[in-house]
C-alpha cells in the first residue's frame, strides 16, 4: 500500500526567509504561491483543492482555511487548514497529494506560512495552553531548545561523551549547515562560522548554544501536485513521491520507556517509508537528505534514526565529512533549519522544495551532482512526545 | 486524653544571613537594631501553604489512614478566599469528607489550631495541625530581619510522642503587630512596649498559670519552648520564670527567625525530640496573649529539626531574595509577562492528579503511570487504578538548565524522571542551581506554585522534583 508513482510535485515556490518585516502573512503566501504558478505554469483557476499548513495561528493568520483562500482570492474551492505542529508543512502536502492519488482531483495547492517575528520577543511564541489547559498546568515549564538539549544530556550520557567532545560534534553539524546556507539567497543566516564561534556563543539551554539552535523567522512555501501519469503535461522534470509516512507518538516515551537518545518517531516513519518507496540500504540508496534541524542534537540522532549512521556513531559520520555538500549523502544543501529559520508551517515545505529543486538541476552554487532520490524529515513537538513525517521524492518514475 | 502520635517540619533550603541584609540596607538603618545569626527564606515558589503542605507530609510518612480533620495555621494565606486547609487535604489525598478548617489573624493561629485539635481529638478521631509561616516586613525594616519562614505539623491522636495533661489560653487584642486587608508588610509599636507590656506579661501568666493549674514547679518541667522575641529576652523570661539555661529548648532565632504561626510547633517538635521519655514538656505561644500546653513525653522521634536545620544553602544575594518575595519590580520579559488562563473547573475535576501527584496503575500488567491514563501505555489495557507518586523517590533520566524559558530565578531547570516502582514524567526542578544535576542522580516530589496569574487572582500549585543534595556536611 501507498502512493509511491502516484503523484509528482510540478510547481514549488519558496519565499525568503527571515525577519521579514516587510512582509505580513499575505505577503508571503502570495509570494510563495506567484512562484509555485508560474514554475508549474498552471493557471490559479485550475487548482481544484488547496491545503493550508500554519501552527501558530493566533499570532500570524488566524484559525481555519480562510487566510488562504482570502489572500489568494482562491474561486470557491475546498481550502482545510491543517496543522501537526512543526509537522505541519509536511502535512499539508500530504494531504494535497492523498487528493491527487485518491483521484479527487487533478490538481492541487499545499502551502505552508508561519508569520512569526510579530511577537516581540525571541525564540518562539510562550506555548501558554497550546499543549492542553491541563498539560499547561502538568507539564515543566518546557521550551523548545531546552526539550531537545534532554535529548543531547541523556546521548551525551548514554554514549559517554564528555560535554566538550559532545558540543564539539555538535557544532561540525552546525558548521556544516553555515557552509550549505551561505550559498543560497534564500536563507535566513547566510554566513558561514567557526567550530570555536559555535563552542564560545552563550549558552540557551544546557548543553546547547545559541548556533545549536535554528533560527526564528518568518516564511512561506507552495506545491502544486498532479496526478503521476499527467506530470509530464506539465514540465519535462516532475519530481514524484516515493513515499509520504508520518508517525506520531503513543506516549510511550515520555511515561513509560525510552532511551531519551532517539526519537522513535523518526526510526518508525523511516521505516514504513523505505517500505513505500521500496529503498532496502538508505546509507547507500539515498542522494541527499533535508532533516529537521532544529538543534544540531536533533540532526545527529535524525542520522541514526534514518538507519544511515550506526546507532551512538554518528559522530564518526560527521567528522568524516559524509554529510557535507560534497560528502556521501548531502544533508541540508540549503543551510537547514538553521540557517533558513523555523517559520513552523512552511519548514516542511521549504524542505521538499530544495530536493525538488537539487533533482530538477536547479540548485545553483550548491547543485549536487545528479541526485535521484531524496529525503525530507519534518519533526513536530518534542523527542518524548512527537510527530514525525518522511517522504521520499525521486526524478525517475518507477 | 489524647497525645501527639507524630510532628514534622518543613524549612526552606535557603538562608539569609543576617549581615547580608545589613550589608544591602545599612545607610538608612541604625546598627543598635541588628539581630545576630540568619533566618529562612522560602524558595520563590514556595508559601506558606507549600511549605505547611511538605511540613505535613513530614510528619505523615505514609500513614494517611484515619486523619479527620486538617487544620492549617498561617498569618499569610496565599487565598483569602477558598480554603487552604482544604487544598492541603487535597494535596496529601487524605480521600473526602475530611474535616478542614484555616486559623489565621496572629502568630498565635498555630497554637490555638493545635488546642482546637486536642478537643476535636476528644472525639476518637486523629487531627493533622499544619502551621506555616511566610511574613514579609519591608526592606531594611526589623520585621525583615526578624521573621523566617517555616512550617511545622502535629498529629494528635495516639500518643506515640507524648500524652498531653493540659492546656491554657489567654486571649486579648493586643496590637503589637498588625496589617489590614490588602497589605504586605506587617507593622509595630513600639518595641519596648511588645516586651514588656505584650511579651513578658502574657508567657508569664500562662506559663504560670499552666504550672498552678497542674500543681507543679519549674523543677518538674524537662524542657520549657518559649518563641522568640529579641535574642536576649527568652533566655530572661525562663530564667524569670525559675528555669535554669539548660531547661530553656534553643529559640532558632539565630537559624531560622520568628515563623510566626509555626514557631510554637516547630519548637515542640524540636522538645519532643530532645526530651527522654517521661519527661514533661511545657510549650507556650505567643500572640494575641498566649497559650500553654504541658505534654509528658511518651516515646522517641525522629530528630527531623536538626535534619531541616543541616539542609540549607546560603543564599548569596539581598536581592535576589528580594526578587523572590516581589519585593522589586524585577523584569520579566514579555514571556515572563504572558500567563495563559487557568480552567478551575478541570484544576477541580483533576485535583488528584494535579494537587496530589496521582497517577494510575494497570490491573493488567501493574505498570504505573502519571498522568492518570485511560488506557494502559504499557498494555493497552483499560482497567487502571489510582497510584500516588508524591511519595515515590525518582531518578533523573534528563535534564537542562533553559536560559530561554521564563522563571523567577533563571536557568529554569527541568527535566524526565524515572520513579522507583515505575512510572516516569518531566516536571520542573527546584531548590537546585545551574551545574548541581546529573543523570541518575535521585529526587523527591515537592508540592510548590506552580505558577501565579495576577491578573485572575490564581495561584496555582503542582509538584515539581528537588534533588537530594547533601548540604551543610
Amino acid at each position: 500500500m501507498g502512493i509511491r508513482d502516484k503523484v509528482a510535485i510540478v510547481g514549488m515556490g519558496c519565499t525568503r526567509f527571515g525577519e521579514r518585516w516587510d512582509a505580513g502573512y499575505e505577503d508571503l503566501i502570495v509570494e510563495a504561491f506567484q512562484e509555485a504558478l508560474e514554475d508549474a505554469g498552471v493557471e490559479k483557476e485550475e487548482i481544484e483543492m488547496a491545503w493550508l499548513g500554519t501552527c501558530f495561528d493566533e499570532v500570524s493568520a488566524g484559525k481555519s482555511a480562510l487566510p488562504l483562500s482570502v489572500s489568494l482570492k482562491l474561486p470557491f474551492i475546498p481550502v482545510t487548514r491543517v496543522e501537526n505542529f512543526c509537522a505541519t508543512g509536511s502535512e499539508a502536502l500530504r494531504a494535497a497529494c492523498y487528493a491527487v492519488a485518491s483521484g479527487a482531483c487533478e490538481v492541487a495547492l499545499a502551502l505552508g506560512v508561519e508569520k512569526l517575528k510579530d511577537i516581540g520577543y525571541g525564540g518562539l511564541p510562550e506555548f501558554g495552553s497550546a499543549m492542553g489547559s491541563r498539560n499547561r498546568i502538568l507539564f515543566p515549564n518546557v521550551t523548545a531548545p531546552g526539550a531537545f538539549a534532554m535529548m543531547a544530556v541523556r546521548y551525551f550520557d548514554t554514549y559517554g561523551l564528555n560535554p566538550e567532545r559532545g558540543k564539539e560534534v555538535l557544532a561540525k553539524i552546525s558548521v556544516k549547515s553555515h557552509r550549505n546556507g551561505a550559498k543560497n539567497p534564500k536563507a535566513h543566516l547566510r554566513r558561514e562560522i567557526r567550530v570555536e564561534d559555535v563552542l564560545k556563543a552563550p549558552i540557551i539551554a544546557w548543553p546547547l548554544g545559541l548556533y545549536d539552535c535554528c533560527g526564528v523567522s518568518d516564511g512561506a512555501a507552495a506545491a502544486i501536485v498532479v496526478r503521476a501519469e499527467r506530470a509530464r503535461d506539465y514540465r519535462e522534470d516532475p519530481v514524484y513521491v516515493k513515499a509520504m509516512q508520518v508517525a506520531t507518538s503513543s506516549g510511550e516515551e515520555l511515561l513509560h520507556r525510552w532511551d531519551g537518545c532517539h526519537v522513535e518517531t523518526t526510526v518508525r516513519a523511516a521505516r514504513r517509508a523505505y517500505q513505500e518507496a521500496g529503498v532496502q540500504d538508505p546509507r547507500r540508496e539515498l542522494d541527499l537528505l533535508e532533516v529537521h534541524d532544529c538543534f544540531s542534537i536533533t540532526e545527529l540522532v535524525t542520522y541514526e534514526d534514518l538507519g544511515i549512521s550506526p546507532r551512538g556513531r554518528a559522530a564518526e559520520d560527521v567528522e568524516a565529512g559524509f554529510f557535507e555538500l560534497d560528502g556521501e549523502i548531502p544533508c541540508q544543501p540549503d543551510g537547514g533549519l538553521k540557517c533558513f529559520g523555523h517559520p513552523i508551517g512552511a519548514s516542511g515545505l521549504r524542505m521538499v522544495y530544495e530536493i525538488y529543486k537539487q533533482l530538477q538541476g536547479k540548485a545553483g552554487p550548491r547543485q549536487l551532482r545528479d541526485p535521484r532520490l531524496g529525503l525530507t524529515h519534518n519533526l513536530g513537538g518534542f523527542p518524548a512526545m512527537s510527530v514525525v513525517s518522511i517522504s521520499l521524492f525521486g526524478l525517475d518514475r518507477g | 486524653m489524647v497525645g501527639i502520635a507524630s510532628c514534622g517540619v518543613y524549612l526552606p533550603r535557603y538562608r539569609l544571613d543576617r549581615a547580608l541584609l545589613y550589608q544591602a540596607v545599612a545607610s538608612w538603618l541604625n546598627p543598635a537594631a541588628f539581630l545576630p545569626g540568619e533566618r529562612t527564606v522560602a524558595n520563590w515558589d514556595e508559601d506558606s501553604l507549600t511549605m505547611g503542605v511538605e511540613a505535613a507530609r513530614d510528619c505523615l510518612g505514609e500513614d494517611r489512614e484515619g486523619v479527620g480533620a486538617v487544620y492549617f495555621a498561617t498569618t499569610t494565606p496565599p487565598y483569602a478566599e477558598r480554603m487552604n486547609a482544604a487544598i492541603l487535604a487535597t494535596a496529601l489525598d487524605l480521600g473526602e469528607g475530611v474535616k478542614t478548617a484555616d486559623f489565621t489573624g496572629s502568630p498565635s493561629a498555630g497554637m490555638r489550631a493545635l488546642l482546637s485539635a486536642l478537643r476535636e481529638a476528644e472525639g476518637g478521631r486523629r487531627v493533622l495541625v499544619v502551621a506555616s509561616d511566610c511574613r514579609m516586613g519591608r526592606a531594611g525594616s526589623l520585621q525583615e530581619a526578624m521573621y523566617g519562614d517555616a512550617a511545622a505539623a502535629v498529629l494528635v491522636g495516639e500518643e506515640r510522642l507524648a500524652r498531653v495533661e493540659g492546656f491554657l489560653t489567654l486571649s486579648q487584642d493586643f496590637p503589637d503587630y498588625w496589617r489590614v486587608e490588602g497589605e504586605a508588610f506587617t507593622r509595630s509599636w513600639e518595641d519596648r512596649w511588645i516586651r514588656e507590656e505584650g511579651y513578658f506579661r502574657f508567657l508569664r501568666s500562662s506559663v504560670e498559670g499552666l504550672l498552678k493549674k497542674h500543681g507543679l514547679s519549674p523543677g518538674q518541667i524537662s524542657r520549657l519552648a518559649l518563641p522568640p522575641l529579641f535574642p536576649r529576652d527568652q533566655p530572661r523570661l525562663a530564667k524569670e520564670l525559675g528555669f535554669s539555661e539548660a531547661q530553656v529548648q534553643p529559640s532558632l532565632f539565630e537559624q531560622v527567625g520568628n515563623a510566626g504561626a509555626a514557631h510554637s510547633l516547630l519548637l515542640l517538635a524540636a522538645a519532643l525530640e530532645e526530651t527522654e521519655p517521661g519527661g514533661r514538656v511545657v510549650v507556650a505561644g505567643y500572640g494575641a496573649g498566649s497559650d500553654s500546653l504541658l505534654l509528658t513525653v511518651t516515646g522517641r522521634g525522629e530528630r527531623k529539626v536538626e535534619r531541616s536545620l543541616r539542609r540549607r544553602k546560603e543564599l548569596d544575594s539581598y536581592e535576589k531574595y528580594l526578587a523572590w518575595r516581589g519585593m522589586m519590580p524585577a523584569e520579566k520579559g514579555m514571556r515572563g509577562e504572558e500567563v495563559a488562563p487557568t480552567s478551575l473547573s478541570l484544576s477541580w475535576r483533576e485535583r488528584r492528579a494535579i494537587l496530589a501527584l496521582v497517577g494510575s496503575r494497570c490491573r493488567a500488567c501493574g505498570t504505573p503511570q502519571y498522568p492518570p491514563q485511560r488506557v494502559c501505555v504499557a498494555c493497552g489495557g483499560t482497567e487502571l487504578e489510582p497510584y500516588r507518586f508524591s511519595e515515590r523517590r525518582g531518578r533523573i533520566f534528563s535534564y537542562t538548565e533553559d536560559m530561554l524559558a521564563f522563571s523567577v530565578d533563571r536557568p529554569a531547570i527541568y527535566g524526565m524522571v524515572d520513579f522507583e516502582g515505575g512510572g516516569r514524567f518531566w516536571f520542573d526542578f527546584t531548590d537546585c542551581g545551574a551545574g548541581e544535576l546529573r543523570v541518575g542522580a535521585p529526587v523527591r516530589m515537592s508540592f510548590r506554585r506552580k505558577y501565579t496569574d495576577p491578573v485572575r487572582g490564581i495561584v496555582a500549585y503542582f509538584w515539581k522534583a528537588v534533588p537530594e543534595v547533601k548540604d551543610g556536611d
